[in-house]
């Protein structure tokens, strides 16, 4: 039992005055997905079931190669911040810590995986 | 992590089912209990009551419940007319406030327990000490820096309409009781109600501390924890908005670095 009031107990830690870039960031990445997500399903779409060489070709050109680097990019930043903010939710102290570096790192490592792939299409 | 299932001692268990009056208009109630002092497990007793003898809301259904049949019953209640907000509790499954909340607007039985996740000090009287202390906390009153006018601070038609809607609020817990934000996060989160009047002092013309207002809030958690879920304005038994209020919060936060 820890004798402290009330007041110094709903002040916490203060503020950490921060907060704001995240939610604007996530609104930002929100509406450019709302684009991206569409238009790559479209070219994916298109692709799918096409020969390795036609889908090559396809990811291999400039404007569906540009757009999914943008999806990834946007797309794994957009999914670190909302599963950063979810496990904030849920989870507590160390555990709380340790997801988050899992799923930001997982978010880095698809990003990666996935402009390296389309790199040895393009190039 | 979060807790989904209620520790071993919070289990509800079936009470005392008390003795059915007669009458033909004659209604069941379920009423959560719970006695500090027993050291026993809550319980759900059942009560009966004539209609036809009882008065239209539930507060009416409680008192009466209270008066004549088991005296030990514990509950808030004060003005009886939705303006002190001390009779809000969980009524067939809604956070509102027993003394305007028509018995009629209840179909079959009627289930009435404490708000939801808050520590209960007896049968329907949770523990708002933290809620109050969140409130308290938001500095809600008027801040000024200058000396002039020393009297009255005067204050537009235009001006006096942004606070409808707000400072209607009667500090229920309704709301917050209702947010699965604050059920999880109510030690750093600090609720709808608690924003809703935030923003209400944020708003006002005559306030002159809005950047450290807004300065306090800004906070992953303060603020933040707020998801756009809505339940607190689903629930308000006074048609209010918290959630409109803490988008607007965000609003102005974002105007500030964007």
């Amino acid at each position: 039992m820890r004798y402290i009031t009330p007041r110094k107990r709903a002040e916490g830690r203060g503020a950490a005055h921060h907060g704001t870039e995240h939610h604007w960031s996530m609104t930002v990445s929100a509406v450019g997905l709302a684009f991206l997500v569409p238009v790559w399903l479209y070219v994916f779409g298109r692709a799918l079931g096409q020969s390795r060489e036609a889908v090559v070709q396809t990811f291999g050109s400039p404007f569906p190669a540009i757009l999914t680097a943008l999806l990834l990019v946007v797309g794994m930043r957009h999914f670190a911040m909302g599963a950063t903010t979810m496990i904030e939710d849920y989870a507590r102290g160390t555990a709380r810590k340790m997801l988050i570096i899992f799923v930001i790192s997982l978010a880095w490592v698809i990003a990666a995986t996935g402009l390296f792939a389309l790199a040895r299409m393009a190039l | 992590m979060v807790q989904f299932s209620l520790p071993k001692n919070s289990k509800i268990r079936t009470g005392k089912t008390w003795p059915k009056p007669e009458g033909k208009n004659v209604r069941k109630f379920q009423i959560y209990r719970w006695n500090p002092d027993d050291g026993e497990n809550p319980r759900v007793d059942t009560y009966f009551l004539d209609m036809d003898q009882c008065g239209p809301m539930v507060l009416d259904a409680l008192i009466k419940i209270k008066n004549e049949i088991d005296p030990t019953l514990t509950f808030r209640r004060s003005c009886r007319e939705g303006i002190c907000g001390s009779c809000a509790m969980n009524i067939d499954g809604i956070n509102t406030l027993a003394c305007i909340y028509g018995l009629d607007e209840i179909k079959g039985d009627v289930r009435i327990y404490p708000l939801p996740h808050m520590a209960v000090i007896k049968d329907l009287i949770p523990d708002l000490t933290h809620f109050y202390a969140q409130h308290a906390s938001i500095m809600p009153w008027l801040e000024t820096k200058t000396n002039r006018p020393a009297k009255e601070w005067r204050q537009s038609i235009e001006d006096r309409k942004k606070l409808d809607g707000l400072y209607e609020c009667v500090m229920c817990a309704s709301c917050s009781t209702s947010c699965p934000s604050y059920w999880w996060n109510s030690d750093r989160y600090l609720g709808p109600a608690a924003l809703l009047h935030a923003y209400r002092w944020i708003i006002d013309s005559r306030d002159e501390a809005t950047g450290e207002r807004l300065d306090a809030l800004e906070d992953p958690f303060k603020l933040y924890r707020c998801h756009t879920i809505m339940n607190c304005a689903k629930t308000c038994p006074k048609g209010l908005n918290p959630a409109k209020a803490i988008a607007e919060i965000k609003k102005m936060m974002v105007e500030r670095v964007v």
